[in-house]
């Protein structure tokens, strides 16, 4: 191979994962943010029609805000990681997101606490559609979370470095995702 | 064995006994390589597969204007109709360009490889299998007023399939560009064309999201009760809009910086104003906003009141305005490259990619300025054929900035350099065809009448188009595999690469010292 320039040293990594990590969080901004403008607009008519929004259905609101507060205690358990993943304690690295993984199965659990009580069947009501669509992408998310977490684990407490950048990626994801639900909660839970 | 993992597997070594054997562990290897260039090429090898058909499409739905017939069924002019509108963005515009933002940004950065370089190949399959399911879907029903429910759930999964491939490769290129850079290539000496498509995967990342996250709505709502969204039919309400002016801009992007790329290589000049090109090519990319609020129509009513007028038009200049004026903004300031600096006036080499990128920005600016039209009240255009030729013009033009781009950095890519006398008279023909294809559509919306003139010329446009294809592809197919370690005396560092570019492309990564780390290398000037 020709080179018509002299070779330097090998550029430093850039945070290539907590970068590629942001701009997932950006698209999943947007798509958290796009739907909630169609159930915005889809309440909006539903409501200057005459009838109430959700029709017949009562939201459990304390499981609701649970789960927004096991989303925010998760976060802080991924910040822990990082903070421990700094220190290279591998034991706290560990504890941080064993927690953070037992939060994410806590936040999924709460949710179908949330389906089962709210008892509707998705073939009955266009507001169980919309509501089954919209959280079902933000358990996705969650999923998606877990998935990020168990890596995170295994590669961070089984290799031979410490995985800063992906700790430190896996710990802005989970903002992402608190940011998102934090908007979820406030139009679907608190607004109705 | 490279460094990267690019390159053949290993495991497909055990194919290679016999034809069949060597044919299947080819069709492994480049469906399992992460060389990006590899996959970028598959990336625009069904772009251009997908361009060919889909102007035969064009052409018989053309057809059958002119000829007046019930030659079609109506379900069939339907599945037509629309795998001809999505298939222009998706199955076209999207993956070609896409695909060479793909084959060229991390060579073009100074990088070994693309940033998750498996994520990009997912990207391709996840596009791929949504693009050949679409077509399935919508020819056997689905789509929106499909009549077979299942199909229409089909064709609705196939539509996020593709949303997610393409988000998954933006990541990938927008991290490359953001991360991988060379020492020394600041964010203000990365390329033209890098920038755009810097520009282009951002603006993918907050449009195609908020469409999967549409699409996700419409399928469980038709799959079980279809009373908030409506039917099949309802969705023509909300799909469209994603592939229509302005949002499909941003599918195009690339073609721009096709062009901001070739100016300053025609003229054998550095770019005196790199930012305002940066500037102009970003404008362009305020069209994914308006996939934020969910809609592609912001009427200017010059009937109303004047105040009214006033707040109407600002809003349409922000979303439509500010698209077009980033593409006079990326014409003008390219073509700055070309003012006297004392000496002579400078004369440009007419190559191909300048011939497709020009051809490509005069065209898309045509498409933006119908965009804009589209906007007025008072001239009744947006439910008119004229909306579609916006499309037609945008995504065909764009689709030739990306052959111009192909045949740009065809060297690098595959070891080809096309024989000029063959491939820049394309960029003329296939700027023809495209113009054919959508002013006789524009002409017809402002008219509002359909004549058999003007689906005559739409006809012999497309026509033109499937003929560009052919012949690029022909004259591609037929180049020796001598293209030259620089055949056009380019300006960036992709171009000290052997041709074609190694799987892993830099053994020893180069320190830059200006924009134009090539051309440092001759008597024009000393390093910006």
């Amino acid at each position: 191979m020709t080179l018509a320039l002299p070779a330097g040293p090998a550029p430093a990594p850039r945070r290539q994962l907590f970068v590629g990590t942001a701009l997932i969080g950006l698209a999943g901004t947007a798509l958290i943010g796009g739907m909630l403008a169609v159930w915005l607009l889809q309440r909006q008519q539903v409501v200057d029609a005459g009838a109430r929004f959700p029709e017949k259905f009562i939201i459990p609101e304390v499981a609701t805000n649970v789960m927004l507060m096991t989303i925010y205690a998760l976060c802080l358990f991924a910040q822990w990681a990082v903070y421990s993943a700094h220190r290279q304690d591998r034991t706290h690295t560990g504890a941080a997101l064993g927690l953070v993984f037992v939060l994410g199965l806590a936040f999924i659990n709460a949710q179908a606490f949330v389906y089962s009580q709210m008892g509707m069947v998705l073939a009955e009501s266009g507001y169980a559609t919309l509501f089954y669509a919209l959280t079902g992408v933000m358990i996705a998310m969650v999923i998606i979370g877990l998935i990020f977490t168990a890596v995170t684990a295994f590669r961070a407490l089984g290799g031979r470095d410490w995985q800063l950048e992906l700790v430190s990626a896996h710990a802005l994801y989970w903002y992402f995702a608190a940011a998102a639900y934090s908007a979820v909660w406030f139009v679907v839970y608190v607004t109705k | 064995m490279d460094q990267t993992g690019a390159g053949v597997h290993p495991d497909n070594s055990l194919l290679s006994d016999g034809p069949i054997g060597r044919s299947a562990g080819a069709v492994a290897d480049w469906l399992t390589s992460s060389d990006h260039k590899k996959i970028g090429r598959l990336f625009t090898g069904f772009g251009l597969l997908g361009m060919a058909l889909v102007a035969v499409i064009g052409a018989l739905l053309q057809l059958e204007d002119i000829i007046d017939s019930d030659s079609f069924s109506g379900p069939t002019l339907r599945a037509f109709g629309q795998l001809h509108h999505f298939g222009l963005v998706l199955m076209v515009l999207a993956p070609l360009t896409v695909g060479l933002s793909l084959a060229v940004v991390p060579m073009q950065v100074g990088a070994r490889s693309i940033a998750f370089a498996r994520s990009a190949q997912f990207g391709f399959v996840s596009w791929f299998l949504g693009a050949v399911l679409t077509a399935v879907a919508v020819i056997n029903g689905g789509g929106i007023g499909g009549s077979d429910s299942d199909m229409v759930d089909l064709s609705l999964a196939s539509m996020a399939l593709m949303s997610i491939g393409l988000c998954a490769v933006a990541v990938s290129i927008a991290t490359t560009v953001l991360t991988s850079r060379a020492p020394g290539m600041t964010m203000r000496r990365v390329p033209f064309f890098s920038w755009s498509a810097l520009i282009q995967s951002l603006a993918i990342l907050i449009t195609l999201p908020v469409l999967l996250g549409l699409v996700v709505y419409l399928f469980v709502d038709h799959r079980h009760t279809a009373r908030v969204f409506g039917g099949s039919e309802a969705f023509g309400v909300w799909i469209p809009r994603f592939f229509s002016a302005p949002i499909v801009y941003i599918f195009a992007i690339p073609a721009l910086g096709v062009f901001a790329e070739a100016v300053p290589v025609a003229f054998g000049r550095r770019h005196p104003l790199r930012q305002v090109v940066f500037a102009g090519l970003a404008l362009v990319g305020i069209g994914g906003f308006s996939a934020v609020t969910m809609q592609n129509d912001f009427p200017v009513d010059f009937s109303g009141v004047g105040a009214d007028i006033i707040s109407e038009l600002v809003v349409m200049a922000f979303f439509v305005g500010l698209p077009l004026l980033g593409v006079i903004v990326t014409l003008f300031a390219s073509l700055l490259v070309a003012k006297p600096t004392g000496g002579p006036s400078p004369k440009p080499r007419l190559v191909s990619p300048l011939l497709f990128g020009l051809v490509s920005l005069l065209l898309i600016a045509l498409g933006a300025i119908v965009g804009v039209l589209l906007q007025i009240v008072d001239l009744e255009l947006s439910n008119s054929n004229a909306a579609t030729g916006s499309v037609v013009l945008v995504a065909l033009a764009g689709a030739l900035g990306a052959i111009g781009g192909l045949a740009f950095w065809s060297p690098k890519l595959s070891g080809r350099s096309g024989d000029e006398k063959k491939v820049a008279p394309l960029a003329l023909l296939g700027g023809l065809g495209t113009l054919l294809a959508g002013a006789p559509m524009v002409l017809t919306g402002i008219s509002g009448t359909q004549s058999s003139l003007m689906s005559t010329l739409s006809l012999v446009g497309y026509a033109l188009i499937v003929l560009t294809v052919l012949a690029y592809v022909a004259a591609m197919r037929s180049a020796p595999r001598d293209g030259g370690l620089n055949p056009w005396c380019a300006h960036t560092i992709e171009w000290s690469l052997a041709s074609p570019a190694p799987a892993d492309n830099y053994s020893a990564v180069p320190v830059l010292r200006s924009a134009e780390p090539e051309l440092d290398q001759t008597s024009e000037g000393s390093p910006s």
